[in-house]
């Protein structure tokens, strides 16, 4: 090869190919690195939780665990049963991982558009998609592909239950989660993560989208955590029923790629909820659009991450706190709940944003259609109650 | 048989109230708890390996043959053992005893006991007219073969020299006396397998057998609850 034909090539590289992989090196490694240790502090969590010490025995505190877990799904016999789909049963950890961290390119993970930040450190993956959100939740209700070709391929009746579940439970709760950002974004009028997360900043603190739309917020946290398969809505895995739903054949390295898919959910999930509803990396005072003391990026990351640590360890907390769902509550909560408030509350968003009505009312109105919804559920367990004969009435049949 | 109907409790759903049905205090509830724990942290666990549980002294773990005071093997080849074991796990060949042994006609030339195969129930140590055999509080025995756990006699006087001077494996032997339990006034209580809290429902109960508080880990320890 002739001289100068390298410095040739590297000049029709563009810029943007290496900053853009710098970010997928950066988002990827620290997602990797994140999860293994978020896996430790969960089990840690559960284990403080219960009155138990959780794992301590690899390193001080248990620090190296997450090595030792490394170690074993990497060592571990890795059993493909004998009457599975080989092609399916071993491409649908893949689709699983693969979904939940594409999703991940398009939400940024650091403080966006910015003054300060070095040239090469760009904190998405993916910058100015314009239909972020759409894309986020198109990609992420391909995750259950992965759920679903695992439970058939393994050709295990409980994990075919597992993934029938999943399938059902995804669907369900894909139109409350999409409903619910979609008051956001007409009160933005833009479907891109980085404005929205640019007009919270750049508005303050009253500006954050909780203020206006608290309702969406919980439904937005609640049908998420029901994409994520995470408890209280982890009926496709529940071990109770389905020993281990639809990764009970999988093993070892395998299994460790279903696990890494639902934390990489998990995650997104956080990011999302604190950029959508909390002002992303905005804080009063601390990391505001007018910092500009030099490393007010590095705070303003800080900032971010805090925020999305605190809701991680959230639903970590709820994990333990609330008991499983039914798969008729399950659906109850989502068809009879969910949807209709969404709607509702979309339907509010709409109707001020039209009428030109001071969007502050959004709030109250919210916190309003809460009520009302928690009114109707009462009147309608009443009814059912009143309907229903009573134990006595039972007994003069049952007891001989 | 049916149950009479006065005994029949019949109880209604309770009513939910405009916040139950929000779930919302009901969760909040609920990360307090949590919360607390997290925060308020008291583990329960014991570091095994490091820290050895006490068990209750009527615990059942390996055999042991007792040696009398001449510290000869007591065990006089009756076959009691052998006969009651429901797990057909002792193995005995019986020979004369040697003329300078004068108070017994037999003795165990060979004696075999595979503790894999016993269930540990401790109708051997109870059929012993001469408390020969007897179940330590041992409970982690390990081995590389079957054959290693197929105890013979010599092994287990060695566990009988091993444990004699352990004050919670005392020589139970006293001849021409009924058992330890015959001597009890009443049930002496028993401790929990685990450790609970004094709020625990076991805690307070005041029956046999499932009393315990923290000031009382064990209560076979205290020579006034215990006999």
């Amino acid at each position: 090869m002739p001289d100068g034909r390298m410095d040739k090539i590297f000049e029709y590289i563009p810029e943007n190919l290496l900053i853009t992989l710098v970010a997928i090196v950066a988002a990827v490694g620290a997602m990797l690195g994140v999860i293994s240790y978020l896996i430790l502090l969960e089990r840690k969590l559960s284990a403080w939780m219960q009155d138990r010490r959780g794992p301590n025995r690899v390193g001080p505190m248990g620090i190296f665990q997450p090595f030792a877990d490394g170690a074993k799904f990497l060592l571990k016999e890795d059993v493909i049963p004998a009457n599975a789909d080989k092609v399916l049963f071993l491409a649908a950890p893949g689709i699983g991982l693969l979904t939940t961290m594409l999703a991940f390119a398009v939400v940024p993970y650091g403080p966006v558009g910015v003054e300060g930040v070095p040239w090469f450190l760009r904190f998405i993956i993916a910058p100015g998609v314009d239909i972020g959100i759409v894309f986020i939740f198109a990609v992420t209700s391909l995750a259950v592909y992965g759920v679903i070709l695992g439970g058939w391929a393994s050709n295990n009746k409980y994990s075919a239950l597992g993934s029938l579940r999943a399938s059902a439970q995804v669907i369900s709760y894909e139109i409350p989660l999409g409903m619910s950002v979609l008051g956001i974004a007409l009160l933005g009028s833009t479907l891109d993560i980085e404005k929205i997360l640019t007009q919270q900043a750049t508005g303050g603190f009253w500006n954050w989208y909780f203020w206006t739309q608290p309702l969406a917020c919980l439904i937005f946290f609640t049908s998420a955590m029901a994409e994520a398969n995470r408890l209280p809505f982890d009926l496709s895995e529940c071990e109770q029923e389905l020993v281990g739903g639809f990764h009970t054949e999988y093993s070892a390295m395998k299994f460790a790629l279903f696990f890494l898919g639902e934390y990489t959910h998990v995650i997104t999930t956080s990011f999302l909820t604190v950029i959508l509803f909390f002002g992303g990396w905005h804080f009063p005072w601390i990391a505001t659009p007018e910092s500009t003391y030099t490393g007010a990026w590095i705070v303003m990351l800080l900032v971010l991450l805090t925020k999305v640590f605190m809701v991680i360890v959230l639903i970590m907390l709820l994990r333990w706190t609330i008991p499983r769902f039914r798969f008729d509550q399950l659906m109850n909560l989502s068809w009879k709940a969910l949807i209709p408030l969404s709607l509702a509350n979309m339907l509010a968003v709409m109707t001020v944003l039209q009428f030109g009505w001071d969007r502050w009312l959004l709030g109250p109105i919210s916190i309003g259609l809460f009520v009302i919804a928690g009114v109707i559920s009462v009147g309608f367990k009443r009814a059912e109650i009143r309907h229903r004969p009573s134990a006595v009435e039972l007994s003069h049949h049952l007891v001989t | 048989m049916a149950v009479a109907k006065e005994d029949v409790i019949w109880i209604e759903e309770p009513e939910m109230g405009f916040w139950e049905m929000t779930f919302l205090p009901a969760i909040f509830d609920g990360l307090k708890t949590t919360i607390k724990h997290v925060t308020n942290y008291q583990p329960v666990t014991q570091q095994y390996p490091e820290e050895k549980p006490v068990l209750p002294l009527h615990y059942r773990g390996v055999h042991r043959l007792n040696r009398d005071e001449k510290g000869r093997v007591k065990c006089v080849a009756c076959m009691l053992c052998a006969t009651a074991c429901p797990a057909d796990c002792i193995s005995i060949e019986a020979s004369a005893a040697p003329p300078d042994w004068p108070d017994r006609d037999k003795f165990p030339a060979t004696f075999v006991l595979d503790e894999l195969r016993c269930i540990y129930c401790g109708m051997c140590e109870e059929a012993c007219p001469v408390d020969a055999i007897e179940l330590t509080h041992i409970y982690d025995l390990t081995g590389e073969t079957r054959a290693e756990l197929m105890y013979d006699r010599e092994k287990l006087l060695d566990v009988y020299d091993k444990t004699k001077d352990d004050p919670r494996d005392p020589l139970r032997t006293r001849r021409g006396k009924l058992g330890p339990a015959a001597e009890f006034g009443s049930l002496p209580t028993v401790a929990p397998a685990t450790q609970v809290t004094p709020g625990d429902r076991s805690a307070q109960s005041t029956a046999p057998g499932t009393i315990h508080t923290y000031n009382n880990p064990n209560p076979f320890d205290d020579p006034g609850t215990a006999r």
